[in-house]
């Protein structure tokens, strides 16, 4: 635990990438089987642990401290675990931590009733940064800055390999992940995902430049619509069939249909997942609704249909075509999908241009037929991993703008944790009878805003502060922010009916009063229709 | 109780010391402990620049402060000075004054007023952790006691700084192509870290932002060995790689900072750094926890130890401590003094 509660802690204050990728490797090369193990899972897909986290930890801590003096803690803090971990009674002499395969272990092989005492046993054992680690080992998301593929990238780096050809087989392999650090230290070969779909690592596209028109010709490349959905990899081997987010994570058990429509194929497909009800494509919110879960109920199954509308192809019963050119790929995806035409999918069709203006009027024509942009693909690339440069691009249609006023805000975290930087803005209504107008909330954004904005922001915030809410900051609305989004869509969560897809700060018009801020009226009107 | 003399009629010492419109105030004396704004008659607990301030008519301090106040604003910045020598005795209007080293900074002290047979502490910044570059916090017992919470939440337990210092040391031997910038606050900690790395056995030469120059080199002609410290500005580039830099806070991350190569690592010694957001917040890659105030166990020792039956809560984080005196069963109250910087160091 000592080598992991170093590591993590220095991790946690290491901003450039390169110096948490040194950290993280050298941790993972010298530290022992299969405590590494357990940690590489802790930072990838968690440890496989189902503990009741947050309970155990308000009643350890109800047990050992004032309940006043541990939120003042809590709110100054801005963590729980971290809270807890410098709260916790040092223990009088030197300690040693337990190993963490030692902590596993007793955990995995625990009833639930048990977790609690062999939690504060742990705790009891540690000094404060290990109790910090530890926590953060088996509280589930340690967010010291470190995605999961930065962590794989690491354990690539042990055996000079890309991160890539740890992410095709990850998904067939399970913590500790023996096999594959004996993989890289070159004990072992390669581990066989044997008959598991696993994830191909996706090719992604850069936004397209003005600089990069001249140099692009419009007889090298394909063009499709931007689908407003999530990308996914549909991958179906002997039966088994994964749906995989862009980032390699399993979210099968969330969109059984996908499955089931694949179950007899042998395939691995690039889509996008979409809700789609009577052959209209719904809105991002409705897909959201879909998302994140364990299980799915029959409700929603019904209410909010998936639908996977396919753009590439990169294994073909069973056959790794990623080298071919693009066109080759498409072909091969409209014969397989008219031989198999597996149930909730359409292929993403070809907007057909001959010249750059052609297709800059199908790009204006995006919103009015609430489609996010286009998408440019050379006829001539290979399936390539990652963010190649010069073959995807994509165009995003042009955003659009409101002015909203300033209505709450909230303490970011991180590195942004005593600074106010995430901000609900609202727009006027008119209630119907009223005179009065009303702020309505139509979004919250985090971003958009200089380093200097965000101090000017915080500043405001603090100055104008007519309540508190924990860390929430009710300020009085006179501050004029200009919204820029992609799409305003109809929405049940929200008070004003609406929703926000991608808002972020554009302007501060710090010269502009409230009162002539947009209203929900003229917010409504941007509502997408929904595309075909 | 530590009654100078027994009497029937001895006032609350709150009729008498009192937060006025201009700062702390003792009335029979007529002067003001630590005010933020000119007064006729200041006494200064320390040189800090919220505690100090200038354009009082008579200050009395220690020789130390005075020295650190003249650094500072200049030899005119109040109108005259007289030194309070540590321990002695001063009467002003019938109210004794006596200075009580308070480990704080150099030249800190507490000061202890005893009038109509009650006894009050105001012990401005104090710790009880040693620190070689000042003399230690002397405990007063007292019937009031005045005291900070800058550090007044239980999270906060410093750590040891000589175990501090030498992970510093540690990183520098570990990243030898690494400049090192240590962010200080300019009076006291600069000093005592500098103070603590030379016990440690680093030897090479420090290199100092122009802030903290002056008030190192006062340091040194006081007495206080802190080795080879030279201007940043004088140094070659090649002189930095590798070496340690020590600049205030602010420069951490300002332009002055680029001069350091393309990744210095970044260091800042403060009790704040025990909490994880506030280094990633200032962009420290290496949090050293390392403070010049009380921490919570020992605000609560220091506090019992006094036996004082009346804790006033000066400046920091006063909800948290006086609802654990509550629980304590002592009384307590936040004076919710205006001027002094809660979130220094």
């Amino acid at each position: 635990m000592r080598a992991f509660a170093d590591t993590l802690d220095s991790l946690s204050t290491t901003q450039s990438r390169n110096g948490k990728l040194a950290l993280l490797t050298a941790y993972l090369r010298d530290a022992p089987d299969p405590d590494r193990g357990w940690a590489l899972a802790a930072l990838t897909d968690g440890l496989p642990l189902r503990i009741g986290f947050r309970r155990i930890l308000s009643d350890l801590m109800a047990a050992r401290t004032d309940p006043v003096l541990f939120k003042l803690s809590r709110d100054f803090v801005g963590d729980t675990a971290e809270t807890v971990a410098l709260l916790w009674p040092t223990p009088a002499g030197p300690v040693t931590p337990p190993r963490i395969s030692e902590v596993v272990d007793r955990l995995l092989n625990a009833k639930p009733a048990e977790h609690a005492a062999i939690i504060a046993n742990v705790l009891d054992r540690c000094n404060v940064r290990e109790r910090w680690a530890f926590l953060k080992l088996v509280g589930g998301a340690p967010r010291v800055g470190v995605s999961a593929r930065l962590a794989k990238t690491a354990v690539a780096e042990i055996g000079g390999q890309d991160v890539s050809a740890i992410e095709e087989v990850w998904h067939a392999l399970k913590p500790p992940y023996t096999e594959l650090f004996a993989w890289m230290a070159g004990h072992a070969d390669r581990p066989d995902p044997g008959s598991v779909p696993v994830f191909r690592p996706l090719m992604l596209a850069h936004p397209v430049e003005d600089a990069d028109w001249p140099s692009l010709d419009p007889q090298d490349f394909a063009a499709e619509w931007k689908w407003d959905g999530i990308r996914v990899q549909v991958s179906a081997k002997a039966g088994d069939v994964r749906v995989y987010s862009r980032t390699g994570d399993d979210i099968s058990p969330a969109f059984p249909e996908i499955r089931s429509a694949f179950a007899h194929t042998d395939v691995v497909a690039d889509g996008e997942l979409l809700v789609v009800r009577e052959n209209a494509v719904a809105s991002f919110n409705d897909l959201q609704q879909r998302l994140n879960r364990k299980s799915v109920t029959s409700k929603m199954l019904r209410e909010s249909p998936a639908h996977l509308r396919l753009y590439d192809l990169l294994f073909a019963r069973g056959e790794d075509i990623r080298a071919l050119p693009f066109d080759a790929r498409r072909n091969r995806l409209e014969l397989w999908h008219a031989e198999e035409r597996p149930l909730l999918t359409d292929l993403s069709a070809l907007v057909p241009f001959t010249t750059f203006a052609e297709l800059e009027e199908h790009w204006r024509g995006a919103r009015e037929a609430g489609i996010e942009g286009l998408m440019l693909k050379r006829r001539a690339s290979p399936y390539l991993a990652g963010r190649p440069k010069g073959h995807w691009f994509k165009w995003k249609r042009a955003a659009l703008t409101l002015d909203c006023v300033l209505m709450y805000a909230q303490r970011g975290s991180g590195k942004r944790s005593s600074l106010y930087s995430d901000l609900t803005f609202g727009v006027w209504r008119t209630r119907e009878g009223a005179n009065e107008r009303e702020l309505v909330p139509v979004g919250k954004a985090y971003s958009g805003f200089t380093d200097v904005e965000l101090r000017d922001l915080d500043r405001f915030i603090r100055a104008n502060t007519t309540e508190t809410f924990g860390p929430v900051r009710a300020v009085t609305p006179k501050l004029v922010l200009e919204v820029a989004f992609d799409a305003v869509q109809p929405s049940t969560r929200h008070k004003s009916g609406v929703a926000m897809r991608f808002p972020r700060i554009h302007r501060i018009r710090w010269d502009k009063p409230a009162e002539e801020a947009d209203t929900l009226d003229t917010t409504m009107a941007l509502i997408d229709r929904p595309a075909a | 109780m530590f009654a100078v003399s027994a009497s029937s009629l001895m006032r609350p010492v709150e009729t008498w010391l009192y937060p006025a419109s201009l700062g702390l105030y003792c009335e029979p004396g007529d002067f003001y402990i630590d005010p933020p704004r000119p007064v006729d008659r200041a006494l200064i607990t320390h040189g800090h620049s919220d505690h100090a301030r200038s354009g009082h008519a008579h200050v009395l301090a220690t020789a130390e402060t005075i020295d650190i106040m003249k650094v500072r604003y200049g030899a005119n910045c109040a109108g005259d000075f007289q030194a309070a020598e540590l321990g002695h005795t001063h009467t002003i209007n019938g109210v004794s004054v006596r200075f009580v080293p308070a480990g704080h900074i150099l030249g800190s002290a507490q000061i202890m007023l005893e009038y109509d047979g009650r006894r009050a502490v105001v012990s401005g910044d104090y710790k009880r952790a040693t620190d070689p570059t000042c003399r230690p916090f002397e405990l007063v017992p007292c019937d009031v006691f005045v005291t900070e919470a800058t550090f007044a939440l239980p999270v906060f337990r410093h750590e040891r700084a000589d175990s501090e210092a030498r992970r510093l040391i540690q990183s520098i031997a570990r990243n030898p192509e690494r400049t090192h910038l240590l962010g200080v606050y300019g009076l006291g900690k600069c000093q005592r870290m500098i103070a603590l790395l030379r016990a440690e056995g680093y030897d090479a030469p420090i290199w100092l932002h122009g802030a903290l120059v002056g008030l190192t080199a006062l340091y040194q002609n006081l007495g206080i060995d802190l080795g080879d410290c030279r201007p940043a500005s004088t140094a070659a580039d090649a002189d930095l790689i590798g070496a340690l830099v020590m600049c205030p806070p602010s420069a951490l991350m300002d332009r002055w900072s680029r001069r350091m190569g393309e990744d210095p690592v970044r260091v800042f010694a403060s009790g704040w750094m025990r909490v994880r957001g506030r280094a990633r917040q200032r962009g420290v890659e290496l949090p050293l926890i390392v403070s010049d105030h009380a921490d919570w166990p020992e605000l609560l020792d220091t506090i019992v130890e006094t036996g004082a039956e009346d804790v006033w809560v000066t400046h920091g984080r006063d909800d948290a401590l006086v609802h654990q005196l509550s629980l304590m069963g002592r009384r307590a109250r936040a004076l919710a003094l205006v001027g002094y910087d809660d979130d220094a160091e």
